[in-house]
């Protein structure tokens, strides 16, 4: 799930002019008569930098598919595209709450498995898991892992906090460890989801709690760390934690290995963790899937299996630091990221990570306001 | 056809052209998001409620939710977003007045030769586009950027300064974005300004400040007028300029549009947003031009 502001905003004003000019003949688009062989494209829609540099060009060279890659950066903006109809995208990359939602609206195709001969090489445990979103895992398969956790940097956190194990939500909602926090840094990411789901975690509540005084006393407990929250950004992290910018970020778990390796590459003394709090993390995954209206939902299929491909799940793991939720792949990945803790969490870790429900519409407003009073701090 | 017939037709085009352009696009559009902000959320494509239904027996329905509008004004969050919106936008309108017009002054009083060479830079800036610009901003202002930069090594500051995300940058991008549009109008009417009025000031012994007050700036009133329009209203909906340098408590109307558009997936409460946004500003500048109008007839 990295994201950028820069292509969001584009493909904000890109969309908004698209919703304008669509806006007038709303409802399902008619669905045109299939050609016999559907031309020879495939339109895909990912998460920004979320695919190893050489996968497109060696699928195209071994299919003759011409791949049109277009990336966004939230799935509230993918879920907005998907609503208004007629992307005009073959393949899209919601993640596993989100897909919940859109396969009960029609949105999604049911993915045809005789076409998918790669889908044997996933992880019967995580397929199981992902049943619960999406029963009989009929609309998507997983592309990649993330666990919403706390980065940090391992010696100004020393520094600022002494001798406190990094081990608890309470590092950055209890405004006691939050308030020494604040001079070397400390972020959020900016999605309503992962912090009010990780805040209820830390509270023992119930994660998938509707219940909206559940979501005040969240409330009520991030207000109070607000004053000590740098910013909230989904992607600025990554290099603000590598070159010291920051100290603590609540982030994803592919995103801090990455920061980590850049601060690595970068000859820099810095140490970069990542934690799975004691009280649990929210667990989710990225989603392959075709919208209901793809143009070419025959290329959708073919893409899909390439990136079920055991070579090419693990060159996506050992590129970006996810796990693919692939069995068959995880041999072919290196040794070093193999023994990865936290790409491949050992049992006592899967234990505390819990999956996130899609949001109804009557609590997802009530939440998303709640977040905007947080984020702004009034 | 007759020359009179044919003349008639021409004066007809040229009249309709225009409403054509603006029934287009910016009545239809309008009447889309009117329609969208009586209507109800639900989980379907598109993600409302559609407000005309054909029941059964031919009957039309029409169902109208006025609770989007009772929503927007009942919740403290979007007022004080007006506000603040309201608030930025005068404060940067009132900025880019006090260098937009010396600008203009200074460009218009110049020799021919450098007139057009100031005009053009003032122009300049538009041959790129508008976000890349208000990127550009976002490099020179961060941490490790050149403003940075330089104040370290001039030893004015020991630590970068926090200069990105803050209400400082926000002012920036919209005065700088925006001054162009204020330059343009009070240029033209400074340089229309007849320099005779002032030479007969100064015969009868006004001085040069005065005649500037009594003189200059009432007579490019217009001028001014124009200028703060076409930079107070584009301010007020402004969307990437604090999305990009403004800070998490930046709290402007066009970023709440697009929260409840995108990230709430609320398009009726964001059509109810934008309709009261362009009632405000529509009002707003019927006042002005009540206003103008009087002074004019004065």
């Amino acid at each position: 799930m990295s994201q950028s502001r820069p292509r969001g905003i584009l493909a904000a004003l890109v969309l908004a002019i698209g919703v304008a000019a669509c806006g007038a003949k709303p409802g399902p688009a008619p669905v045109a008569p299939r050609p016999v062989a559907e031309e020879k494209v495939v339109n895909v829609l990912n998460w920004s930098d979320y695919i190893a540099p050489e996968t497109v060009a060696q699928f195209e060279a071994e299919t003759g598919i011409k791949v049109n890659y277009d990336v966004f950066d939230s799935n509230e903006v993918l879920e907005t595209k998907l609503l208004t109809g007629r992307t005009g995208y073959d393949v899209v990359v919601p993640t596993d709450y989100f897909l919940e939602r859109q396969s009960k609206v029609g949105v999604l195709l049911p993915l045809d498995k005789s076409k998918l001969p790669n889908f044997k090489n996933l992880d019967p445990a995580v397929m199981q898991a992902l049943a619960g979103v999406d029963p009989g895992n009929r609309y998507g398969v997983p592309y990649a892992g993330i666990i919403t956790g706390i980065g940090y940097n391992v010696e100004k956190v020393r520094k600022a906090l002494g001798d406190v194990p990094v081990d608890s939500w309470s590092i950055v909602f209890d405004p006691k460890y939050a308030s020494k926090l604040k001079d070397c840094g400390l972020t959020m990411l900016d999605g309503e989801a992962e912090v009010f789901t990780s805040a209820k975690i830390a509270l023992g509540r119930d994660s998938s709690s509707e219940d909206h005084e559940v979501l005040d006393e969240a409330e009520a407990m991030l207000a109070k760390v607000r004053p000590y929250v740098r910013y909230f950004h989904s992607s600025q992290y990554i290099n603000d934690l590598a070159n010291g910018e920051t100290c603590v970020a609540i982030s994803w778990s592919g995103d801090v290995l990455q920061s980590r390796d850049r601060a690595r590459e970068a000859g820099k003394a810095v140490q970069i963790a990542f934690a799975v709090p004691k009280e649990g993390a929210l667990q989710g995954w990225d989603m392959l899937a075709i919208p209901t209206d793809a143009p070419h939902p025959d290329n959708a299929h073919k893409f899909i299996n390439f990136l079920m491909r055991p070579d090419i799940a693990a060159s996506f793991t050992t590129f970006r630091k996810f796990p693919s939720g692939n069995l068959a792949a995880e041999k072919l990945v290196p040794e070093e990221l193999r023994a990865d803790p936290l790409i491949y969490p050992p049992a006592d870790v899967i234990a505390r990570l819990t999956p996130h429900r899609a949001e109804s519409l009557v609590y997802a407003r009530y939440a998303n306001r709640a977040w905007t009073r947080v984020r702004t701090g009034r | 056809m007759k020359p009179a017939a044919a003349s008639r037709l021409g004066r007809w085009g040229v009249i309709a052209l225009p409403y054509l352009w603006l029934t287009i696009f910016f009545l239809v559009p309008f009447l889309i998001v009117l329609k969208i902000s009586f209507s109800n959320v639900q989980l379907s494509m598109p993600p409302v409620e559609p407000v005309l239904t054909w029941g059964q027996d031919h009957v039309m329905q029409l169902r109208l939710h006025f609770s989007n509008f009772a929503f927007v004004f009942g919740d403290r969050l979007y007022i004080e977003a007006f506000l603040d919106s309201l608030l930025i936008a005068a404060v940067s309108t009132v900025i880019a007045l006090l260098i937009g017009y010396p600008m203009a002054y200074g460009i218009a009083r110049a020799p021919g030769a450098w007139r057009n060479v100031l005009f053009l830079l003032v122009v300049l800036p538009f041959f790129t586009s508008f976000l890349l610009r208000v990127y550009a901003w976002m490099g020179l202002l961060g941490r490790a950027g050149p403003v940075n930069g330089l104040l370290l090594k001039l030893g004015l500051i020991h630590e970068p300064l926090q200069l990105l995300q803050t209400e400082f940058a926000v002012y920036l991008g919209m005065v700088y974005s925006y001054l162009p549009f204020m330059v343009l109008p009070l240029y033209s009417a400074i340089e229309k300004l007849d320099l005779t009025l002032l030479e007969a000031a100064a015969d009868l012994g006004c001085r040069p400040t005065k005649a500037f007050f009594t003189v200059t700036l009432p007579l490019t009133r217009e001028g001014i007028f124009a200028g703060c329009l076409l930079v107070f209203i584009p301010a007020v909906g402004e969307y990437v300029i604090p999305a990009l340098l403004g800070g998490p408590d930046t709290l402007m109307i066009g970023r709440v549009v697009w929260d409840e558009f995108f990230g709430n997936r609320d398009w009726p409460v964001a059509s109810a947003l934008a309709i009261v946004l362009l009632v405000l500003l529509s009002g707003f500048v019927l006042l002005l031009q009540y206003v103008q109008s009087r002074e004019r007839e004065a």
